[in-house]
């Protein structure tokens, strides 16, 4: 079963579209990294998704609604926004005591276990704890509670690089078990690149890639080449060009077209481009368009399978 | 690490267990709980009133001990010893439905101002729950704390009134008589559930659905409303009959204000709740707080979080 599955997701506010027309298919036990913009519509996405806010369109999250059937739906999502969720006046103690209170599907001992590794303190106030100590506490809270479906919102925004790897390693280590699914939008793209196993990307409230990782290892390569080959290398569609120590680095996405490859290898050094670097090619064609060069009819984004609409 | 090596370390995936069951009445317990950490005034401001009216009490009796020897005149200080019992009440009240005015305006705002709501509802309770546990602080739980604050701080004043009589040499027998405590007590209790809890619920149901609707400044979006309904007549029609209402509804109606005297009564001869129980003011109160809380449950349920 899928965990969440939408169909021509729309919301606007007011004249603003957030969403806009979002299809997309997220199977159990994946780690989805939805990555756009600031204003791309990755926040709106998730409060659709937590039915915290009202949209058009289709949507199941875990087969429910998650605007009408938002009761049922807490007890299987847990969700993470940005550092600044917790009351700063609870204490520790008191946070896990009220969890533990209310969630049919949270483990004391186990919360207990994750915050006995920190240097947290239960009677200490959240108000009182640094922005990586609360993030550390939230995630003790969430990993604690067996939960099908985690969504994570900018989950490491202002934390420091400790932190945040921190973060992601305890979630990988000791919550990912391949039955739980994770969506997690950020901006640090290449911390997450390692862990994800599909790659959204959302543009103007649309989904402009969808992709699993493995399938972009094979798909997707840069190759950097001398000017001399500049021409002949343009010659086979790359989505996006930049500029690098004085070589031209020309981004493919060409998955069936593995003759190409081989062509190219002679053109230059291919590699795998960086998550970050595939993001900007994509989104920088549909933000900038490329500027005017030669070649620029052909730079167009090819159709290759996995674009989504 | 890698998703690949998770995959090794885990290779069956564990079925995930059977949630525990929680009990409606067990998540609103918890929900209840939460409301007094945060909210601590709900408990300090009775017991510091309490604290303070008692060290007044206890310099003014030094005074009077001090200024006693000889020419004191007894039927007036005993008055005044007496009417300590009823103005500790009053104060303890006066200060418990400010309390329970703040509480109700900041019950449903201040989570949505520090976006904390996000964590709240990302939690199983819903908000129904939420919203029927905030109500019951001002409606319920303020009531019987000041009870039970009240009722400590009389047997305090009973226990230092005795001793400053006895010390000036007088009878502590009125004290002890009539079960003038007693009366007093059930006095309170019958007040402060048919007025603070029955007869003012559509207020505090008010000030919660103006907590829920607000972005800020809801103390003042409170008042508005009011204000301008009784302008807008006055201009209009050259008429008062909201601010009538709205006085009838604050003079805590059948009932009438709460006086010290009343206090002292017997309140077998002066309670009256089938009248009370029966008048329709407190229907249609009690209707209007049904309507102001669906209103805010309504609100907090199916507006944008934030």
């Amino acid at each position: 079963m899928n965990s969440i599955e939408a169909r021509g997701l729309r919301k606007s506010y007011g004249a603003t579209i957030a969403l806009d027309g979002v299809d997309l298919s997220i199977p159990e036990g994946r780690i989805v990294g939805l990555i756009g913009l600031n204003g791309a519509g990755k926040t709106t996405a998730l409060h659709a998704m937590l039915g915290l806010t009202p949209y058009e369109g289709d949507l199941r999250v875990l087969g429910l609604d998650p605007w009408t059937q938002r009761d049922l739906l807490t007890r299987d999502v847990c969700f993470i926004a940005d550092v600044a969720v917790l009351p700063r006046w609870i204490r520790v103690s008191q946070a896990v005591d009220y969890v533990a209170g209310v969630h049919p599907r949270f483990d004391r001992s186990k919360a207990e276990r994750f915050l006995a590794r920190t240097v947290i303190q239960p009677h200490s106030r959240v108000g009182q704890l640094s922005k990586g100590m609360v993030a550390q506490l939230h995630l003790a809270l969430v990993m604690a509670i067996d939960a099908r479906l985690l969504i994570l919102d900018e989950p490491t925004l202002g934390l420091d690089i400790l932190y945040r790897k921190q973060f992601y390693d305890s979630l990988l280590t000791d919550y990912f078990d391949y039955t739980r699914t994770i969506l997690v939008t950020t901006h640090q793209v290449e911390e997450i690149q390692n862990i994800l196993t599909d790659v959204l990307f959302i543009h103007q409230g649309r989904i402009v890639f969808n992709r699993p990782m493995d399938d972009l290892e094979s798909s997707c390569f840069e190759v950097s080449v001398a000017p001399a080959q500049l021409a002949a290398a343009r010659a086979f569609h790359p989505i996006h060009e930049r500029e690098s120590l004085g070589r031209r680095i020309l981004l493919y996405d060409r998955a069936a077209f593995d003759n190409d490859r081989r062509q190219l290898a002679s053109l230059g050094d291919v590699h795998t481009p960086s998550l970050a670097d595939l993001f900007l090619a994509v989104i920088g064609n549909q933000a900038y368009p490329p500027p005017s060069q030669p070649t620029q009819p052909d730079a167009q984004p090819h159709p290759a399978q996995g674009v989504a609409q | 690490m890698t998703t690949q090596s998770i995959a090794a370390a885990n290779p069956a995936a564990q079925a995930h267990a059977t949630p525990r069951y929680i009990s409606p009445a067990r998540r609103f317990y918890w929900s209840l709980l939460r409301e007094f950490w945060e909210h601590r005034s709900l408990y300090i401001v009775p017991w510091t009133v309490a604290g303070l009216y008692l060290v007044g009490f206890l310099i003014g009796a030094f005074r009077l001990i001090a200024k006693i020897p000889g020419h004191g005149n007894l039927a007036v200080d005993h008055q005044l010893v007496v009417t300590q019992f009823s103005n500790a009440a009053l104060a303890l009240m006066a200060a418990t439905s400010i309390v329970a005015v703040v509480y109700s305006l900041s019950a449903l705002h201040s989570d949505r101002r520090d976006r904390s709501i996000l964590f709240w509802k990302s939690m199983p309770v819903s908000d129904i729950a939420t919203v029927l546990s905030k109500a019951s602080i001002p409606i319920v739980f303020i009531p019987l704390i000041t009870f039970v604050v009240t009722v400590v701080t009389q047997w305090i004043l009973l226990l230092v009134g005795s001793a400053v009589l006895a010390l000036s040499g007088f009878s502590v027998s009125i004290l002890w008589s009539h079960f003038f405590l007693f009366h007093m007590w059930i006095m309170i209790l019958y007040h402060l559930l048919a007025v603070h809890a029955l007869w003012y619920a559509p207020v505090f149901g008010y000030l919660l659905l103006v907590s829920a609707w607000a972005r800020r400044g809801a103390f003042l979006w409170a008042a508005v409303p009011p204000t301008a309904i009784v302008i807008v007549e006055k201009v209009a029609f050259n008429t008062h009959y909201f601010s009538d209402f709205l006085a009838y509804r604050f003079h805590a109606g059948p009932e009438g204000g709460l006086s010290p005297n009343m206090l002292f009564m017997d309140p077998l001869s002066h309670l009256t709740p089938l009248q009370f129980l029966s008048s329709t003011g407190l229907w249609y109160g009690l209707a209007l707080t049904a309507v102001f809380l669906t209103g805010a449950v309504l609100l907090r349920r199916y507006r944008s979080a934030i």
